[in-house]
């Protein structure tokens, strides 16, 4: 059996939205539509773009990722744990008391966080400052950066934009998670923001814009590659995505921002998700 | 005698500490000149960053700097260092406990014409509120180089409070300090006042005078409002008839809040806290302003008779 990168990478993409579902349910709360839409972007991320070590999370030439968005943990740890830098069985004590896995992720607690992060609108200036670090020093490092598209009614972002073009700092690549939902609706109808306005604005602040569809492996690949390749000025990711995505009953529902699946959804979710699995695998079986 | 504000003591000691540590950076909303930021940019511009008029942003990316082995001294006006920016500083620096120095000048009243927006009269009670934060508050130009030299040792976040208002030189180069341990001049029995950062030289005043009417007291400067000096308090609260705290600070919150909290828990006694007395500033010259406000030294010796 051929295995071809893009398809190795579905299917871990399919395992971080299998293992975001049990977190949630296991722990009778959390976020899923926000952790599914992100699982394609971290499945690129910690297995084909980043370059880190799980085995020394402490490194100081590791590119460093920053969830700003992060209500979204679940699909951080979920991730984390796909690449080894914990258990796949501490999973199951998410947001428990006593656990690691904090409702919203505590650098001090877990291997890999890179920034405690919850309050919206705080990581672009935080990983500009890891960005001007990796300068200062030479280090060569890269920092990402994940942020809502509803995060982005927080002022402290547009602060952070202006910043990251004004220090030329191409080591920095933001993605803006553009699901088009937030808590209680649509971001266009709240604050005025769809992808194409979210371009504009980053683009007239100084950013290098590339905008993909957030769910194909393939466009988040080549997405990563033009951001590596671009100098003097901060690229931004505007990947359009799906909120809830890989789980029918969950996509596109603003209800499933903030809540835990019950027993009958749970299964339902987890077959699906094997059902994508194994038509990944037939896909790959008709590549041979 | 020559006189120093605390903010140039500051910017003094920055510009050594540059030099003799590299991984200190600093980073500045676009105030320097009066921050006093200014000398270290000069020398070391390469280190220094001016964020513009954008505080939060200032914050994050100070704790971004700091997770890669940065020491950064974050630098505005107090007013704009605490209030407006409590949730970047809860979230991004005390929550992970990030190693960053806030360094916050133009705090109290004694800023004086500017008035009440840039007279910042509830950081103290802010910092020390926030879990893993350090709360230091200088007196003069000896302390807060000490002090500005001392928190870049100290891995964890650190709020120190700088002011505008010129004092004296209080301290001789000798002065042994140390976080976390009050300082205590004279040890008369009569009362001992409590002060912190510009009433510490008023309280001194009102020892000198008072003591030429025949009352003897003693004076405890508090650098370090957190983790504070409980020994000290309890001993003080022990061997003087009489406990006053002032502060160019709200009342409520601040270093008469801190002492009372461990007169409570450990030796009851009452405590006269004199600072601002829960209201907003107002414009003035500074000397006017603690006339005003009641915590200058004529106010403290009214207090101790």
């Amino acid at each position: 059996m051929k295995i071809t990168k893009i398809e190795a990478l579905e299917k871990i993409a399919n395992r971080i939205r299998m293992d975001i579902i049990t977190e949630i349910y296991y722990a009778k709360s959390g976020h899923p539509g926000g952790s599914l839409s992100i699982a394609d972007i971290l499945a690129v991320l910690y297995f084909n773009e980043m370059n880190i070590n799980e085995k020394m999370p402490e490194n100081e030439l590791r590119d460093r990722l920053v969830l700003s968005k992060g209500h979204a943990s679940a699909a951080l740890y979920a991730a984390l744990a796909e690449k080894g830098y914990f258990s796949k069985e501490e999973l199951l004590t998410f947001r428990n008391i006593n656990s690691n896995l904090q409702g919203h992720p505590d650098m001090t607690k877990v291997k890999g966080v890179d920034m405690s992060t919850g309050s919206l609108g705080q990581g672009l200036s935080v990983a500009n400052g890891m960005a001007l670090a990796s300068k200062m020093d030479s280090m060569g490092y890269r920092v990402y950066c994940i942020l809502g598209d509803g995060e982005l009614d927080e002022g402290q972002v547009w602060e952070a934009a202006m910043t990251a073009s004004k220090f030329k700092l191409d080591n920095l690549c933001a993605i803006v998670d553009c699901n088009g939902l937030q808590l209680t609706g649509n971001t266009d109808e709240i604050k005025g923001l769809n992808i194409e306005d979210i371009e504009h604005k980053f683009r007239s602040f100084g950013f290098n814009t590339i905008t993909i569809n957030g769910n194909d492996i393939f466009s988040i690949i080549n997405a990563f590659g033009v951001a590596d390749m671009t100098k003097d000025k901060p690229s931004v990711i505007l990947a359009k995505t799906v909120k809830g995505k890989g789980i029918s009953f969950m996509e596109k529902d603003v209800n499933w921002h903030g809540k835990a699946p019950n027993d009958v959804e749970y299964k339902k979710a987890l077959d699906e998700l094997v059902e994508r699995d194994k038509e990944i695998d037939k896909r790959m079986e008709g590549n041979n | 005698m020559s006189m120093i504000a605390t903010r140039e003591s500051f910017g003094r000691a920055l510009e050594e500490l540059g030099a003799e540590n590299d991984k200190v950076v600093v980073l500045d909303a676009d105030l320097f000149n009066s921050t006093k930021t200014e000398y270290f940019k000069e020398k070391f511009p390469e280190r220094f960053i001016n964020l513009g008029i954008a505080e939060a942003d200032m914050i994050g990316t100070a704790a971004g700097l700091s997770t890669c082995g940065k020491i950064p001294y974050a630098t505005t006006f107090a007013a704009f260092a605490t209030g407006r920016v409590y949730d970047q500083i809860r979230t991004s620096i005390a929550y992970p406990k990030l190693n960053v120095k806030i360094c916050a000048t133009h705090a109290g009243i004694t800023v004086g014409e500017d008035g009440a927006t840039h007279q910042m009269l509830e950081d103290i009670n802010l910092m020390r509120g926030l879990p893993n934060m350090v709360v230091i508050s200088t007196a003069d130009d000896v302390e807060t180089k000490w002090a500005v030299k001392e928190i870049a040792k100290y891995n964890g976040p650190v709020y120190l409070r700088l002011s505008r208002y010129k004092v004296p030189i209080i301290y001789d180069n000798e002065t042994k300090f140390e976080i976390g341990k009050g300082i205590q001049i004279g040890d008369g029995k009569d009362a001992t006042v409590f002060a912190t950062g510009v009433t510490v030289e008023e309280a001194l005043k009102a020892k000198e005078i008072s003591s030429t009417e025949g009352i003897d007291i003693r004076v405890v400067d508090i650098h370090t409002i957190k983790p504070i000096d409980k020994e000290l308090i309890i001993k003080c609260a022990k061997e003087t008839k009489k406990l006053i705290s002032v502060e160019d600070h709200n009342i409520i919150g601040g270093l008469g809040s801190a002492i009372s909290e461990v007169l409570t828990d450990n030796y009851p006694k009452k405590l006269v806290r004199m600072g601002i007395e829960d209201t907003f500033g107002r414009s003035g010259r500074a000397e006017d302003l603690m006339k005003y406000y009641g915590i200058d030294s004529n106010a403290i010796i009214e207090e101790i008779k």
